[in-house]
């Protein structure tokens, strides 16, 4: 099938990709703009590996075609972190909390806890966890991202300090 | 899993969606949030030469209330049905079912135009849709037609909508106050499919209940209206008897999930526990207007 050049923002850049109109958003970031943070596994929406955000709202990047997303602005888990390289609030939890172990599905649960806590900021343990259900993790139990979702959570809301490495209780 | 080549098309406005409608026949597919039709497409379930893309549409998404009606434009998302206060307000059955819809990064982007022509009959919204009696309307390029909600659904991913049809948006009756409504479901995980479902409507009168909407989903091929169980209530039948009666009739089918028998005794619960709620809710609600 013929390829066509269109335009992504994506991290606040400019990028030129070259797509077929059956190319998912989630390969054009990963083969296009060679952004392999987004990760696809299940490709027909189930696991979650490979939500992005568009226009702040999280989304499955295999369900979105990239012909769709040119007049969105697209945030990948490249896009979370400060540029000096450390982590966002969210991704240091995950790490304290030992929140991932092969980390494959990792970006998926940042970038939606991300948009989540975006628009509900202070949720309670069940919401939380409702939340994170569109996510699939076959490592961890989710016990440790649990934790690190509260944990995230609690900082962003003033309730815990960042002083240590210490696992939460 | 990934989809088989087609052609993109992108139309702004209505008659351009119906053009291409007409022109590519059973060879084009309406693409609204893509949270069904892609996985369809990725899973090789379906495959269409060209997908006509209707996200860029604006005068399909919108809420409008007239005339004792709110009229949902088809491309509406779910994110604002389960979040806007209006629809709470007066059709409050159809945002706490839309808050069961999949989960929130499916809501983002799914719609209620696109979650009723797909027609699964495990979704929730095909049976509030059902229950309530709302109105679709529906344009092609010979006009415009509006479909009953009983008459819209004839089967599994299976609608009265033609290869050039278009749905383009949903009304649905604001019932009068006091009313009681409830959504009751039983899936194997948060955001799945249900195994069985029920949606509840209820208004009072002087004398008792005087108007019941309800539809079980995941019990057949398409939702299922409750119609002599809402003739019991109406005729003042104990609550209990009148969800046994409806249980009873169901012929749930059997699948990898789960059998017709199990079904069956779920939804005789599932209707007691939301025939009760939604009877509990308008009472406190004419409780709070008497007062």
């Amino acid at each position: 099938m013929p390829e066509r050049r269109i335009e992504l923002v994506v991290n606040g850049e400019r990028r030129h990709v070259d797509v077929e109109d059956r190319t998912t958003l989630g390969d054009a970031l990963r083969d296009g703009c060679h952004l392999t943070g987004t990760h696809l596994a299940c490709e027909h929406g189930v696991c979650g590996a490979c939500t992005v955000l568009l226009d702040g709202e999280a989304v499955r990047s295999c369900l979105v075609f990239a012909v769709q997303a040119t007049e969105a602005e697209i945030t990948t888990i490249e896009g979370l972190s400060p540029e000096d390289g450390s982590l966002s609030p969210i991704q240091d939890a995950f790490r304290e909390c030992h929140g991932l172990q092969c980390g494959f599905c990792t970006p998926g649960f940042v970038v939606s806890l991300t948009a989540f806590l975006a628009s509900s900021p202070d949720p309670s343990d069940e919401e939380l966890r409702d939340a994170l259900t569109g996510n699939l993790c076959r490592c961890t139990g989710y016990q440790g991202i649990v934790k690190a979702a509260r944990l995230a959570t609690d900082r962003l809301n003033g309730r815990r300090i960042v002083e240590t490495t210490e696992v939460p209780a | 899993m990934k989809p088989a080549p087609f052609t993109h098309h992108a139309p702004e406005r209505v008659d351009e969606v119906l053009s291409l409608l007409v022109e590519h026949g059973d060879e084009a597919k309406v693409l609204a949030g893509g949270q069904s039709l892609v996985p369809m497409l990725a899973l090789r379930l379906a495959r269409f030469e060209h997908l006509v893309d209707v996200n860029r549409v604006a005068e399909l998404a919108g809420l409008s209330r007239a005339d004792g009606e709110l009229r949902v434009g088809a491309m509406t998302r779910h994110r604002v049905l389960a979040g806007d206060p209006e629809v709470d307000e007066a059709v409050p059955l159809l945002a706490r079912a839309t808050r069961k819809v999949g989960h929130f990064q499916i809501r983002t982007r799914g719609t209620l135009g696109g979650a009723l022509a797909h027609a699964d009959p495990a979704a929730e919204q095909p049976a509030v849709a059902v229950a309530l009696d709302a109105v679709m309307e529906v344009a092609s390029g010979s006009g415009t037609r509006e479909i009953p909600a009983d008459e819209f659904f004839l089967g599994t991913w299976s609608t009265a909508l033609a290869d050039h049809e278009l749905l383009t948006a949903v009304r649905f009756p604001v019932w009068k106050e006091p009313c009681g409504f409830a959504v009751e479901e039983v899936a194997r995980r948060s955001g799945d499919f249900a195994l069985v479902g029920v949606v509840c409507a209820v208004a009072l009168g002087d004398g008792g209940v005087d108007r019941a909407g309800i539809a079980l989903f995941g019990v057949g091929s398409i939702p299922v209206r409750a119609a002599a169980a809402e003739s019991a209530l109406l005729a003042g039948a104990p609550l209990d008897e009148v969800a046994a009666a409806a249980a009873a009739e169901l012929e749930p089918p059997d699948d990898l999930h789960a059998s017709g028998a199990y079904r069956r005794t779920v939804a005789a619960e599932l209707f007691r526990r939301g025939l009760t709620r939604a009877m509990e809710e308008a009472a406190s609600r004419r409780e709070i207007a008497r007062a």
